[in-house]
């Protein structure tokens, strides 16, 4: 392997981990309100509505049901809106945000129904409000859950990530396609999927530590 | 006395897949202030759903349930909040929030009523001490046992000084000797604070051992209501009867054998009535089995009793009881 090529490597890793950090970060910001909304509107749930679920149900199933690559090339016009450009790392992780919302809230949604319904009703008698429900109530108890269901989106992100090199993204996933598949460089191919499996790894290490420190019972 | 709850001709329906489902009919009773008011009945009477009625956890189809004289159902959400501030209550499954220490689970009740920090560690500590846990502060609930647990859901209910307590099946994870602990805290709350506590049970023993009044609920109808001791020592309906009398496992020895019970309504348990009878009439009768329990410090019993063949002893025999006072039925 020729310098030239461990330093792209090594530039990969660090696009491939800021790729994945904002992506997550931003899915989150808008997934977690989003899995919270498809909770708590649920019928029996203490904010049912059925219109509401309804309609956010539908919109996160669209998204989810369509494929990461396909979703990349479709959102190709969005992307230069929002960055204004199309490729490199930066526009990668607008597509990469917007494929693992629908993933992030569903997540949230089935760690959020672990949470025991007596709580919710202990809370409601004490005279709490929905909303104080879901923050105080709900949240904190679903928090080890919601750590676990983290670390799978951060490593599914990941994977995402390296999909985004094909349409020109940075990232291992870049490396891995360009000089591995196309020059037939298997070294750097193996080396580029070694350091992804490592990479998604310890995201999950991380991750189910986390959930276990905080999980009290 | 002034009435804290006031139920008037309530109805609730459930609809499940086009089917519906009677849970509570025309019930109508009232709860006193600073009474011990317990609801028994069998699983799935409507008990538990009666007792939601009281903080509006469940809405009524038809009747009205009052507090202090406000119709629940007429309450904002806002009004509603307020009023559920003086309504606590402690459920069979504890409900205590499993990632929070035992002092921020008592707090929570004093942080949704805008308590501020300082004030509410002070409160949760001292609401601890009541219930013996102040020591388990900065435990997590896991490493609590159901009775401890249960303590903790007391002092947080308890913290934001509520008019009313409201306990559902709140003892019936708990094994005898922890229920009786609870029990006598709960009775002791009573009478220190005044509180007025709603208790919803299956178990006749609860009810005995701390009640001052009971409902008795059937199916979703109200069957029978009044002081504990009275229902006790002369149930009248056949819930009631039911559930203050364990089925009698003996037949008579012979097929026109007669079997009778004999009640002792507490103010005659120390007369040897059976001995009595030997004495005035010199007729015997075969004890079948007999069972007394102490209802607020009285003793009621209940005998049944195996008649002579003869008609004219039968009768002797039962005007002995009738005349001596005890409630006498027959047993089939």
């Amino acid at each position: 392997m020729t310098d030239y090529i461990k330093d792209a490597i090594i530039t990969g890793v660090g696009e491939t981990f800021v790729m994945t950090f904002f992506a997550s970060l931003f899915s989150y910001i808008v997934g977690m309100p989003l899995g919270v909304l498809l909770y708590s509107t649920t019928k029996g749930r203490i904010l049912a509505n059925r219109h509401v679920n309804l309609i956010v149900g539908f919109i996160v199933n669209i998204t989810r049901s369509l494929p990461f690559l396909i979703l990349l090339v479709l959102l190709i016009p969005f992307t230069r809106l929002i960055v204004g450009k199309s490729i490199g790392t930066t526009a990668a992780i607008v597509p990469l945000t917007i494929g693992a919302i629908p993933i992030v809230a569903r997540m949230v949604e089935s760690s959020l129904s672990e949470v025991q319904p007596g709580i919710i009703e202990a809370a409601t008698s004490m005279g709490a409000s929905p909303l104080y429900t879901i923050l105080h109530f709900i949240i904190p108890e679903a928090t080890p859950s919601l750590l676990q269901g983290g670390a799978i989106n951060v490593a599914t992100v990941l994977g995402y990530s390296a999909m985004a090199g094909v349409i020109g993204g940075g990232g291992l996933g870049a490396i891995a396609l360009q000089y591995g598949y196309y020059r037939y460089e298997k070294e750097v191919l193996w080396t580029t999927v070694a350091l992804l499996i490592l990479m998604v790894m310890l995201i999950q290490e991380i991750g189910i530590r986390l959930a276990k420190k905080t999980r009290k019972n | 006395m002034s009435k804290v709850f006031e139920l008037k001709n309530i109805y609730k329906t459930y609809r499940n897949d086009g089917k519906e489902f009677t849970a509570l009919k025309d019930v109508t009773l009232d709860i006193n202030e600073g009474e011990i008011f317990g609801i028994i009945g069998m699983s799935g009477a409507g008990k538990s759903t009666l007792v939601r009625t009281l903080n509006r956890l469940e809405e009524v189809n038809g009747g009205s349930v009052s507090f202090y004289g406000k119709d629940l159902a007429k309450l904002g959400a806002r009004e509603l909040s307020h009023v559920r501030h003086s309504i606590s209550m402690i459920f069979q499954g504890f409900n205590l929030l499993n990632q929070r220490t035992v002092i921020q689970n008592v707090e929570l009740s004093m942080r949704i009523i805008g308590m501020g920090r300082a004030q509410r560690r002070r409160k949760a500590m001292e609401m601890l001490e009541i219930v013996g846990l102040a020591d388990k502060a900065d435990s997590f609930p896991a490493r609590l046992s159901g009775g401890q647990k249960q303590r903790v859901a007391i002092a947080r209910a308890l913290a934001v000084d509520p008019k009313v307590l409201l306990c559902d099946e709140a003892t019936s994870a708990l094994d005898p000797k922890i229920t009786g602990e609870i029990l006598d805290l709960l009775k002791k709350i009573n009478r220190e604070r005044d509180l007025t506590i709603v208790i919803i049970t299956h178990e006749m023993s609860v009810i005995e051992k701390i009640c001052d009044r009971v409902a008795i609920i059937d199916d979703g109808v109200l069957s029978e209501i009044g002081y504990v001791k009275d229902v006790f020592s002369n149930p009248k309906s056949k819930a009631a009867k039911k559930l203050v009398f364990p089925s009698n496992p003996f037949d008579p020895s012979g097929e026109d054998g007669k079997l009778i019970r004999i009640v002792f309504d507490g103010t005659q348990s120390s007369v040897p009535f059976i001995a009595n009878l030997v004495e005035k009439t010199g007729l015997k009768v075969n004890i079948l089995s007999a069972n007394t329990k102490s209802v607020g410090g009285i003793g009621y019993g209940q005998m049944i009793l195996e008649l002579p063949q003869k008609e004219e002893y039968r009768k002797t025999i039962t005007d002995f009881f009738t005349g001596s006072g005890l409630t006498v039925t027959e047993v089939n």
